[in-house]
């Protein structure tokens, strides 16, 4: 059993999540993290009941605003390893604002997205990331949305960490999340994940088709490049680290936090307040 | 210009009460400031004129109304044929002579040192605090050059001798935040509550805060629940359209129990209402915002004393309950400055670490306690996990359906409502110990409230009082079931257009007013207004 294990989960028998789940266990393993220095931030859905089945300290939130509540806690305390683990809808539909600009941000942190291209908890509605055409109950003439592209937006809004993965390659899998992990900066992966309760399109068997590692020969830090790789989304789907980029973040860029001691930990001046009120004499 | 001469009205003894009146535009539009000096405690504004001050002819032709029939206008010389009242100066050509016609603030702020026959003192020193360096000079020899234009006119009983600060109120909110221990604020910028996000920024480094701008008002709430969660005290602020925003993050503070201050400064709504003015509108929005029932305590802020040590008190109880906090402040006292005596440091409590011996394992973070209150402990700095959900959860923090772990933690959390009430602080009274009517008001109509009681004692035959609430939500209800009873009226005093603390009283207490003065034009009222209201029983 190992250090991160906990208790019995509400998901569906076969469910991707497992999968994610159990490599972000061996992923936080192999890397040697200390449980009680691990946060797991989620907000609604199937995927963000994860922190709840992961031996950690958690905070579950509100629908699709795990990222502000998770860089808050980095800049509070930067001895946390900070990992967000949540679906589309939360991470792309109702936090759609705040993946933008976190990615803006650059905290150090970590962002996991379940995709499977549904919304499972409310039974099986389109997400953002749902093909064009989907039959849900909702979209009962097919989903006349494109779906949106999270790799190639991330990518564009200038994110320095870059990754798509498949939960049924759990070898390659873990490699990326320890990756993503140990990026100083804010690091995205989109993890592809079959929903077998509702989406009956982006099965196993379609990504099983379709995926493909990317190789020793591609250069994750060629950005044009990267944009491009980005878009092949259909009979063969890429996975892997898409772009990388080294660059400040946004601890080293804030006057407080750049010295490195944790704003939870830094002693505050006794002279402070006395010192303040000399300026409204 | 108004800046500078505060300071010098300050430094010369005299207490200070400066209000700004603006338009919602970046340049333009009619701005004006109304100081309000003597050597007594001033607590609010007046809207009958002394004296006035312009530099344009729409502030001559604006308030000449107001202008008391012995009142003097400094303006420039071309408009002297306009009001018997003008004393002419030849200020832009002065100003122009001196290099800069940007001077004749200064100008103008010597001859209102002489009129008045004060001193002024320390030049340099009050200069140098808002001019920048290269237009230090020609502001110096502006102002003594204004000084030397007139004879005296007024003499004013000799201030009070002491050393005073000078400070508006959205300063001294997050003055007192700083002294609760805050570590982190983020805002979404929002008149009138932006000058709370400027000012942190300004201190961030000297105060080892993070002050993060963030990209909407629902990520800066989580954003400041986020931070708290992990330790570091915690604000967001904001005016009542970006409350709206917050609002179901408010309920998560309930829910998740995450200490956190929450600052509402109020103006005039429903949504973008009139941006740049003054209403007290949200009371009985803010104590109900948030679907659900969790327990939150409401404070109003009456004064610029109050801005300071209610805010850090905040903190504390924020902390010491581990609930949101919600202050309430509005663009009149957020925007004004008042001279006072300085704060006390030393008496401050801030939020702090309470005890939470745990023993390894065995941690609940939401344990059922008798008082409510669970054990906080901070993720990472214990060997134990730190769990929240916004779930319904038991007490380990996992998500639950059972109805017997919810009817339990609902209580819990109730409970802590009754520590809570204990420490409430009651409505401050004001007026004589026997009176007639009696005053109902909460937050910045404290000063005109309280210079009309006083006024009124002073000027009539009649017997005036007043309860003046800070704490409002939960309703303080002692010192009002004592004093309600022994008036023969009793008035509400409120900046809106329902009589929301008279609403909130009936609800809680029975007890009904008589009679109703509202103001929701924008406007804070005065205490002539209040005065004329009780005289003639007419609004102004």
């Amino acid at each position: 059993m190992s250090n991160f294990s906990t208790h019995q989960t509400a998901w569906c028998p076969g469910c991707g999540n497992f999968q994610i789940l159990d490599s972000l266990k061996t992923a936080l393993e192999e890397l040697g993290k200390d449980p009680y220095e691990v946060l797991m931030v989620a907000g609604i859905g199937q995927a963000a009941k994860l922190p709840q089945y992961i031996s950690a300290n958690f905070f579950c939130g509100l629908h699709g605003r795990s990222l502000p509540a998770a860089v808050a806690a980095k800049m509070a305390n930067e001895k946390l390893t900070v990992i967000v683990d949540t679906g589309d809808g939360d991470s792309y539909g109702e936090g759609g604002n705040h993946f933008i600009h976190n990615i803006r941000r650059n905290v150090d942190i970590t962002h996991f997205v379940h995709d499977n291209q549904i919304y499972g908890l409310t039974k099986g509605q389109a997400s953002p990331t749902s093909m064009e055409g989907m039959v849900t109950d909702v979209q009962v003439n097919g989903n006349a949305n494109t779906p949106l592209n999270p790799v190639l937006l991330a990518i564009a809004c200038g994110a320095g960490f870059v990754a798509r993965a498949f939960s049924g390659r759990k070898e390659h899998l873990v490699s990326v999340m320890k990756e993503a992990i140990e990026y100083k900066g804010y690091a995205i992966v989109d993890i592809l994940q079959p929903c077998v309760s509702f989406n009956k399109l982006n099965t196993f068997a379609y990504y099983n088709q379709r995926v493909y590692e990317l190789g020793e020969g591609y250069d994750p830090y060629n950005k044009i490049a990267a944009m491009e790789k980005s878009m092949e989304f259909g009979e063969k789907i890429p996975i892997g680290i898409l772009y990388k980029e080294d660059k400040a973040d946004y601890h080293q860029k804030n006057p407080v936090l750049k010295a490195g001691v944790p704003l939870i930990d830094i002693e505050r001046s006794p002279d402070v307040l006395k010192n303040i009120m000399q300026d409204f004499f | 210009m108004a800046a500078v001469l505060q300071k010098f009205l300050k430094d010369s003894g005299l207490y200070v009460f400066t209000t700004r009146d603006f338009m919602s535009r970046v340049r333009g539009g009619h701005n004006f400031t109304l100081i309000r000096f003597g050597a007594e405690q001033v607590l609010s504004h007046s809207d009958i004129l002394d004296g006035i001050i312009a530099f344009d002819e729409d502030s001559l032709v604006l308030h000449s109304k107001s202008l008391k029939p012995d009142g003097f206008i400094l303006c420039d010389s071309q408009w002297k044929d306009k009001d018997q009242r003008i004393i002419p100066l030849d200020l832009l050509g002065i100003a122009k002579e001196l290099g800069n016609a940007r001077t004749i603030g200064s100008i103008a702020t010597g001859v209102i040192l002489k009129l008045f026959d004060l001193e002024p003192v320390h030049i340099e020193d009050t200069l140098r605090k808002y001019i920048k360096k290269q237009y230090l000079e020609e502001n110096r020899n502006a102002l003594l050059r204004g000084y030397g234009l007139v004879g005296k006119r007024y003499s004013l009983p000799a201030g009070e001798p002491g050393e005073r600060i000078i400070i508006s109120g959205n300063q001294a909110l997050a003055f007192g935040a700083i002294a609760g221990g805050i570590r982190f604020y983020s805002a979404y910028p929002m008149s009138p509550s932006t000058t709370i996000l400027e000012y942190l920024s300004s201190k961030a480094t000297e105060a080892d805060i993070v002050v993060e701008q963030a990209e909407d008002e629902i990520a800066a709430i989580n954003m400041a629940i986020g931070a708290a969660f992990a330790g570091a005290p915690a604000m967001t602020g904001t005016s009542g359209g970006g409350f709206c925003l917050k609002v179901e993050a408010l309920g998560l503070s309930g829910m998740a129990e995450i200490p956190l201050v929450v600052a509402d400064i109020q103006r005039p709504g429903p949504a973008t209402g009139l941006p740049t003015r003054t209403e007290q509108s949200d009371l009985k929005f803010v104590i109900s915002a948030s679907h659900g029932e969790f327990p939150r305590l409401v404070i109003a802020l009456r004064s610029h004393r109050d801005a300071f040590y209610q805010t850090a008190r905040a903190f504390y109880l924020a902390r010491k309950y581990q609930i949101p906090v919600i202050i309430l402040s509005d663009q009149y006292l957020a925007d004004s400055y008042a001279s006072i005596e300085p704060y006390e440091l030393d008496g401050v409590q801030p939020a702090q670490e309470l005890e939470a011996v745990v023993e390894e394992g065995t941690y609940l973070r939401y344990r059922i306690t008798e008082d409510g209150i669970s054990p906080l402990l901070v993720p990472g700095k214990t060997k134990n996990f730190v769990t929240s959900d916004s779930d319904e959860h038991d007490e380990r923090g996992w998500i639950t359906e059972s109805a017997e772990v919810r009817n339990q933690m609902m209580e819990k959390r109730l409970r802590k409502l009754i520590k809570l009430k204990e420490e409430l602080q009651e409505p401050e009274f004001v007026g004589e110990d026997t009176y007639e009517t009696l005053f109902l008001g909460w937050g910045s109509t404290y000063g005109p409230i309280t210079e009309a009681v006083n006024r009124l004692n002073r000027e009539t035959s009649g017997k005036y009082a007043a309860l003046l609430f800070g704490d409002i939500y939960p309703l303080p209800e002692k010192l009002l079931k004592e004093k309600a009873p022994r008036a023969k009226r009793i008035i509400n005093i409120e900046q809106n257009a329902t009589g929301q603390l008279a609403e909130l009283i009936r609800e809680k207490t029975g007890i009904v007013c008589d009679d109703s003065l509202l103001k929701y034009d924008g406007r804070q009222m005065s205490s002539d207004e209040i005065i004329s209201y009780t005289r003639k029983g007419v609004k102004l």
